[in-house]
């Protein structure tokens, strides 16, 4: 799209578009390409001697059980941190909009954990669970009688990542959430509490059909928050530990690539997440113009 | 609301109010564990209570964690990041949207393309090419054997090496992380729906491209701007895989990456009134800057996204 009235000049508009083009190129496209090509190649440890092999690459990593309890893992961890971050978000969010007081307070005491790293958020997290000093912890065994120890314990340990990275996203759900609740018109609640809808009936009824995109939406973004963005929980947090029970895809890349330094397995599952998310991408949109059409 | 429901709105506050103790329980929590001695904190469970030594660990968590060289390496990085982005995009919305040219659409799409491929895709090529950027140009330049034509032309032997690394530099922390579409594309849905008449209008009277950009696109642009200097400053601050990449000096490393080194590991002594500390002193710009403009930015986040 482009406006009715547009200025002409040779020169300007490529010189205006330069910087963008130049580090798009740079950093994206080029670095892509080049992940792509590694992904079919093996090369010796020594970065001489490169062979063209196909996909055995992707065929070694799809036989390689730990790439798979991997896929396992993330799998687990970003459905369990989407929902409880987005449930959270939602709840909070239908309370605060039915809040007519101190609406400013309990906005501002909601949405600031928004600004925190998911790594501070891992550290905080990590002293609140910590098996020998954490408060929660120590109810934890009182009350569960469980031996609560995320240290050792890889269930435990899931439990605390996924604590940690929902609770610093609860905020970004809250405010869309939000926003949507206020999108809704009011005469659509006030027809249905005069038909005699209870409030709770409204939620289920209206407000909550209503939010579907905002939910679908959401969903997306939690997905790929919490598969990419959490690399910073997992590292300070876990290491991918114990004996591989946090180890998530985008942690494993960057364990094989940088610290193991297996240049072809790592380029391949780069290019495995790459796809993965551009199909998430082209998901959405088709969704987005969906509704586009049927808003009119 | 509708109707009157007193008990209903009574248990919404009550919930609201648990909500936000619970939403607000781990900082609080450690804001207590940060003014504790080490002998409090280390008690099983540690005393939930403030203590009197806020300012002694902050103070060692300064010095031990180098925080001064740390937090202004953040500073740097994140509002590098955040002024890079807003002007590249700035730009590139204007060209794509009142310019026609021939590789407009080109442009687009391809800009476009990258919006959702976060860095932690592409690492390993990433981080190649910021150990030199020159790299995929060097096998161009002895294809074209450019170097016996340079040495032809000054008469003398010339070897040329292509080399511009970016590693431990601020220019490797901030670039890499600019090329954003999501920004070119919010500027460009704005600008779509600023009147035509505006720039007809400036155009009749005989304004410069330039200067219809500055005297009318960039105070029109100032709401959205705002909104974008909060959610990009959050992210250059919170910034972890790439910084940990590519800076191996520990004078180049950001206060988020640093914040490792303070966690007491199983034989340490449990110094977790220091860790903390240096952890609130880091979160505490992202958050005094997403709540002083909290306004825009809601508003912003909810216009970029969707």
């Amino acid at each position: 799209m482009i406006k009715r009235s547009f200025f002409k000049s040779r020169f300007l508009p490529y010189f205006l578009i330069l910087p963008q083009i130049l580090i798009t190129l740079t950093f994206f496209y080029w670095p892509a390409f080049q992940g792509l090509v590694n992904s079919f190649i093996r090369s010796d440890a020594f970065g001489g001697h490169a062979k063209f092999i196909w996909f055995e690459n992707f065929l070694a990593l799809f036989r390689d059980p730990l790439y798979l309890e991997s896929v396992f893992i993330t799998l687990v961890f970003s459905l369990c941190t989407a929902f409880l971050a987005i449930s959270s978000g939602l709840f909070l969010a239908s309370m605060a909009n039915r809040a007519l007081r101190a609406k400013a307070v309990i906005r501002t005491f909601l949405i600031w954990p928004y600004a925190v790293a998911p790594a501070i958020s891992g550290i905080l997290w990590l002293f609140l669970l910590h098996p020998s000093f954490g408060l929660v912890s120590i109810f934890i065994n009182k009350w569960f009688g469980a031996n609560w120890n995320p240290v050792l314990n890889g269930r435990d340990a899931m439990v605390m990542v996924v604590l940690a990275s929902a609770w610093k996203q609860i905020s970004y759900n809250f405010v869309f959430f939000i926003a949507g609740m206020q999108a809704i018109p009011k005469s659509l609640i006030e027809a249905a509490a005069i038909d005699g809808a209870s409030p709770f009936r409204r939620f289920w009824r209206i407000t909550l059909p209503l939010l579907s995109p905002t939910m679908f939406f959401l969903s997306v973004m939690n997905i790929i928050y919490s598969f990419f963005e959490t690399f910073g929980v997992i590292h300070t947090v876990t290491q991918g530990g114990p004996g591989g029970a946090t180890n998530i895809l985008v942690y494993k890349v960057y364990q094989d690539g940088f610290v193991g330094l297996d240049l072809g397995s790592s380029s391949a599952q780069s290019v495995v997440l790459m796809s993965l998310i551009i199909l998430i991408t082209v998901l959405q949109f088709r969704y987005v113009e969906k509704k586009v059409q049927y808003t009119g | 609301m509708v109707e009157k429901t007193p008990i209903l709105d009574f248990v919404t506050y009550l919930l609201l109010i648990m909500g936000i103790a619970i939403v607000g329980f781990p900082i609080i929590y450690a804001i207590m564990a940060s003014t504790l001695p080490l002998e409090e904190v280390s008690k099983v469970p540690m005393p939930v209570k403030f203590g009197d030594q806020f300012l002694v660990n902050m103070s060692s968590a300064w010095e031990r964690g180098d925080l001064g060289t740390q937090l202004f390496n953040s500073l740097v990085m994140a509002t590098g990041i955040t002024v890079g982005k807003i002007s590249v995009s700035l730009l590139g919305a204007f060209s794509i949207v009142y310019f026609d040219y021939r590789f407009r659409k080109i442009a687009f799409v391809s800009v476009f393309c990258t919006l959702m491929l976060p860095v932690e895709v592409r690492i390993l090529p990433t981080y190649e090419m910021a150990a030199n950027v020159f790299g995929p140009l060097q096998p161009l330049w002895d294809f074209l054997y450019l170097d016996s034509i340079l040495s032809w032309i000054v008469q003398n032997d010339i070897e040329v090496d292509l080399n511009w690394n970016l590693l431990d530099s601020y220019t490797g922390l901030i670039l890499p992380l600019v090329a954003s579409a999501t920004c070119t594309f919010l500027f460009r849905q704005f600008f779509l729906t600023i009147p035509e008449e505006l720039c007809e209008a400036a155009k009749i009277d005989g304004a410069s491209p330039m200067m219809f950009f500055r005297k009318v696109l960039l105070p029109l642009s100032k709401t959205n701007i705002a909104a974008l200097v909060v959610i990009e400053f959050v992210y250059g601050w919170n910034q972890y895989l790439w910084p940990l990449l590519i800076t191996t000096d520990p004078k180049m490393k950001t206060a988020v990456i640093g914040l490792q080194n303070l966690i007491p590991q199983a034989d340490d002594i449990p110094e977790w009134n220091v860790a903390l500390a240096a952890a609130l002193i880091v979160m505490l710009p992202p958050i005094l800057v997403v709540l002083s403009m909290q306004r825009w930015f809601v508003k912003g986040l909810v216009d970029i996204d969707k």
